[in-house]
């Protein structure tokens, strides 16, 4: 069944029978197609639904420059101050920048405009949601595992892009809006020690908002940003090709080989087709679902501002936690430190993403485990790591939910500062209880799995014994499922072996180890273990009955 | 079966380079693999008529898809831009972009829908099985790089000549800076640039949407009244950034709603007109215009992370993220009865920055 061993040589005159057709042979001699070829055609990839999610993020991707491309046929980045008289009335004879006035434009007087600008942004918002939720596949499955750590390193690269990307496009048409979150920009950058001044008139071309700004954050979202990111994805791709892709345990799927359907044509036409999936999804959204009308919000002006708004959802996070700080503010030797804006809006971020990003290599420090993994690890087997991640999940939901304390605040007849309260301490608190339960309820799902395999999958089916005993039956799982249930590792605590040798000499590095093994006993003390003896035990039981 | 190939020389402990004693226990997998499961046909595979099914479905998807390409350039040249309709549920709908929309929307979703249906009927879903390699290179692959590599630094003397290594490596050091340097025009400094407005003595308040000065009598308790500069318009280029630091709010407070220490109150009454004051528009948090005024309590709330400002308490922070007091201008009144300011801000306005102090 193995499919694709790829010939080496063969003897003369063996393939002269072979026919090529000339447009192939004559690329074969100047580019080597065959040769380069020979062992992608067929391609194995195996399929779950998860391994969509990067798929979604890629084709939403792919939307976004072909209607981007479309914007910039008529969008004018210029902050210059025209006058408006187009189709839109209500704003007939208001002053407004250019790029305000072109996005009008856009949006009134060009057909298909308003439909481009409308998938540009419901592809941007699919875009990121879907690199987000794959992260999340990635990390609760353990994909991110030797060898994989480096297209962790550039996916987590590309989520922070397409943040910026989102946050930069999001700015250009500069409406009330998009200028709001823009000026909120400037004054975080202003909250940076030492340089924030400087930079802030640098980026701005002198005081905010100036003339220079929205021209050049056109060059970053259409030009410098998109190469990145194709470039990125394009290694991303390259490294899935190259590693191959992980799979689930299961019969038949071990760490050394790879099931699946072959990319010729099968994985094809699936990719292919889900790709125009996700096309008419975002095109229907975009026929039927108004998105940032910026026509009702007015041109951006810094004395006005319309209450209740809200910045695109992947932003959200950054406005709850500015939201939810303190007023700390420090004076020393006549400088301004306004932790405020500092920690929320740039330490705290930072330091969200930096664990995100070394992860991997963190998890690897602490197992010590350098071998390579392809297959997938079942959340639950894994009750630590997941606990982590939904801890983070809890953080990060806690942030984006005080974002929109005000629309709580009014929708539910709360005090915003009963509720900026709550989010403070849930801030906190919130994480731990949900680590807690995440990690109880991992450790309850392994116990049932272990259940399963020792006495079977409950069938519904009550028998009643001669003695009048009820009992249900359980019917055996399949060798398959048996084996799929149980084939990952139990990984055991680090054990130390004694701190020093038997010369007395203390043993190198051994505060870094005791650390490790600290690590490694809270990651793995807690797990259930199924072993075939158990199984054997039971087995023979119900042979005596 | 519990050797299932684990090569004890990618065990943990002997590549975990943790030293002496570190050791993870790793559990094997303790039932066998029974190996991949029997391939089961669908019913395209075994009938003939079912397969045939299929292969109309996906036409009549493909063809679908044709419909909606044309539909969409039918509607794009015939459905008016302009024309507008209200659906319960949608609201006010353009419905050139509806039309366009549901076409192409429906052809892409009929295109993808027909190809995924050709391959889960009618393409081959038998598992293929191909082996995975380790990403490692093999040794003898390795040994051959490294002499190479070995060679090509021995052939370009760079261990040897020990001048030439250390000036490339400095080159190298100093290369990028310009890169950072060339960059000094984006802006100009920032000087002093925060620490002032337009505001000077006698610069009158006008109203933003008239453009009347302002005067006492305009503003009564109770309201919320807006103003700029006079001369802000002097200067189109700067008008918007000088506004992002200019703009004022102006209301009224009876003396006896003013709190604080008695200093506070009598420099809070001193450069009021008659209770009639001015304050910066501008929060002290990151910047934004505060906008929602309580008249009762006299406070002033900013949209974007509801910093309360109490302007009978000089401005102070009662709530939120913003640590400063919203600056007040020192107001007056000119020989024909207009509101002017005395001074500048007595402080920067808006958010904080470094050099503040
Ligand atoms: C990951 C990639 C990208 C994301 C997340 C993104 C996101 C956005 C968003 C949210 C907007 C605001 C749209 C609105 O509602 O009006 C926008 C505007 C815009 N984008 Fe992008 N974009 C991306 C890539 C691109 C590319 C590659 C181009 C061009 C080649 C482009 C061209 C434009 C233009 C011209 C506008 C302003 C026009 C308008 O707002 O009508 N974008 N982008
Ligand atoms: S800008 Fe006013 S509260 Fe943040």
């Amino acid at each position: 069944m193995s499919a694709t061993t790829a010939p080496g040589a063969g003897a003369a005159g063996q393939y002269d029978d072979v026919k090529t057709d000339p447009v192939s042979s004559w690329a074969d001699e100047r580019l080597g197609i065959y040769k380069g070829s020979k062992n992608l055609i067929r391609k194995v990839f195996p399929d779950h639904w998860s391994f969509l999610l990067g798929e979604i993020a890629l084709f939403s991707f792919i939307l976004i420059l072909l209607s981007g491309v479309f914007l910039t046929l008529w969008f004018n980045p210029s902050m210059g101050e025209v006058e408006y008289h187009g189709s839109y009335l209500p704003l007939d004879g208001v002053s407004m920048s250019q790029a305000y006035a072109s996005t009008l434009n856009i949006s009134f007087d060009v057909r298909a405009g308003l439909l481009m600008r409308q998938v540009h942004h419901w592809a941007a918002l699919i875009f990121i949601m879907a690199i987000m939720v794959h992260m999340l596949r990635i990390f609760f499955t353990g994909a991110f595992r030797k060898p994989r750590e480096i297209n962790w390193l550039i996916g987590f690269t590309l989520m922070v892009l397409g943040l910026l990307e989102g946050f930069a496009g999001y700015s250009l048409p500069d409406d009330l809006l998009s200028g709001t979150g823009l000026r909120i920009a400037s004054g975080v950058i202003l909250s940076i020690p030492i340089v924030g001044t400087y930079v802030s008139y640098f980026l701005f071309g002198g005081n905010f908002p100036g003339h220079d700004f929205i021209p050049r954050l056109f060059t970053i979202h259409v030009l410098l940003i998109p190469a990145l990111i194709v470039g990125l994805v394009t290694a991303h791709l390259i490294l899935v090709f190259v590693q191959k892709h992980t799979q689930w345990a299961g019969p038949g799927k071990t760490n050394d080989n790879v099931v699946g359907l072959p990319l010729l044509p099968v994985y094809t036409a699936k990719a292919g087709g889900f790709m125009f999936v996700i096309f008419g999804v975002v095109f229907l959204l975009a026929g039927l679902v108004q998105i940032n009308p910026i026509w009702a919000y007015g041109p951006y002006t810094p004395d006005q501002i319309s209450a209740g708004s809200q910045p695109d959802w992947y932003i959200g996070f950054l406005e709850g936690s500015l939201r939810m700080m303190p007023n700390w503010e420090w004076n020393i030797w006549g400088h301004t430190l306004s932790f405020n804006v500092l920690i929320p809006s740039l330490i705290v971020p930072g330091i969200l993403f930096t664990a995100l990003a070394v992860w991997p290599f963190l998890e690897q420090w602490i197992t010590g485990d350098k071998r390579e993994h392809h297959i997938l690890d079942r959340p639950r087997n894994r009750p630590t790591r997941t606990a982590f991640g939904v801890g983070g999940i809890t953080f990060y939901g806690v942030l984006w939910l005080a974002g929109g304390n005000d629309l709580i605040a009014t929708h539910f007849h709360l005090s915003v500062e009963a509720l900026t309260w709550t989010f403070r301490v849930l801030i906190f608190l919130g994480p731990v209880i949900a680590f807690w339960c995440t990690k109880r309820i991992a450790l309850g799902l392994q116990r049932r799995d272990k259940d399963k395999v020792l006495h079977g999958r409950e069938t519904g089916i009550i028998k009643v014994s001669l003695e009048g005993e009820f009992t249900e039956v359980h019917e055996p799982l399949s060798a398959g499922e048996r084996y799929r249930l149980t084939a990952h590792e139990v990984q055991k605590p680090l054990e130390l072996g004694p701190a020093t040798d038997e010369n007395g000499v203390e043993r190198p590095g051994n505060r870094a180890l005791k650390l490790r093994a600290k690590a490694s006993e809270a990651m793995f003390s807690d797990h259930v273990e199924t072993t075939v003896e158990e199984y054997k035990e039971i087995e023979a039981g119900h042979g005596h009955h | 079966m519990t050797d299932r190939d684990m090569e004890t020389d990618h065990l943990p402990e002997n590549t975990g380079g943790a030293g002496h004693g570190a050791v993870t226990t790793v559990a094997e997998d303790p039932f066998q693999d029974p190996g991949l499961p029997a391939h089961r046909p669908r019913v395209t595979d075994l009938d003939p008529r079912a397969a045939k099914r299929a292969e109309r479905q996906v036409a009549l998807l493909f063809m679908i898809a044709v419909v909606g390409v044309i539909g969409s350039m039918v509607c794009y040249t015939f459905v008016p831009n302009t024309k507008v309709h209200r659906f319960t549920g949608l609201g006010t709908v353009n419905m050139n972009n509806l039309a366009l929309g549901l076409c192409l929307g429906f052809a892409f979703l009929a295109l993808g829908c027909g190809a995924i249906h050709w391959a889960r009927t009618l393409m081959t879903d038998v598992d293929l099985v191909q082996e995975r390699h380790p990403m490692k290179s093999d040794p003898e692959s390795t040994a051959f790089a490294v002499s190479e590599f070995k060679q090509g630094v021995a052939d370009s003397g760079f261990t040897k000549y020990p001048l030439i290594r250390r000036s490339l490596l400095t080159a190298m050091m100093v290369l990028p800076l310009p890169a950072v340097w060339l960059l000094r025009d984006l802006g100009p400094m920032p000087k002093d640039a925060l620490r002032h407005t337009l505001w000077a003595p006698g610069m009158k308040l006008v109203n933003p949407n008239t453009g009347q000065p302002l005067r006492v009598s305009d503003v009564t308790v109770g309201t919320l009244a807006l103003a700029n500069p006079a001369n802000l318009n002097d200067d189109p280029d700067e008008r918007i950034d000088n506004l992002a630091k200019a703009a004022v709010l102006v209301v009224r407070l009876p003396q006896e709603a003013l709190k604080g220490s008695e200093a506070q109150k009598k420099k809070q009454w001193d450069w009021s007109v008659d209770g009639v004051m001015a304050f910066s528009k501008i929060c002290t948090h990151v910047g934004c215009p505060v906008a929602l005024y309580e008249q009762q309590t006299h406070h002033m709330l900013c949209p974007c992370h509801q910093s309360t400002f109490d302007l009978s308490d000089d401005g102070k922070v009662i709530f939120g993220p913003a640590a400063r007091s919203l600056p007040q201008l020192p107001i007056t009144v000119d020989a024909d009865g207009n509101l002017v300011a005395v001074s500048d801000f007595r402080e920067p306005v808006g958010p904080s920055f470094w050099e503040r102090g």
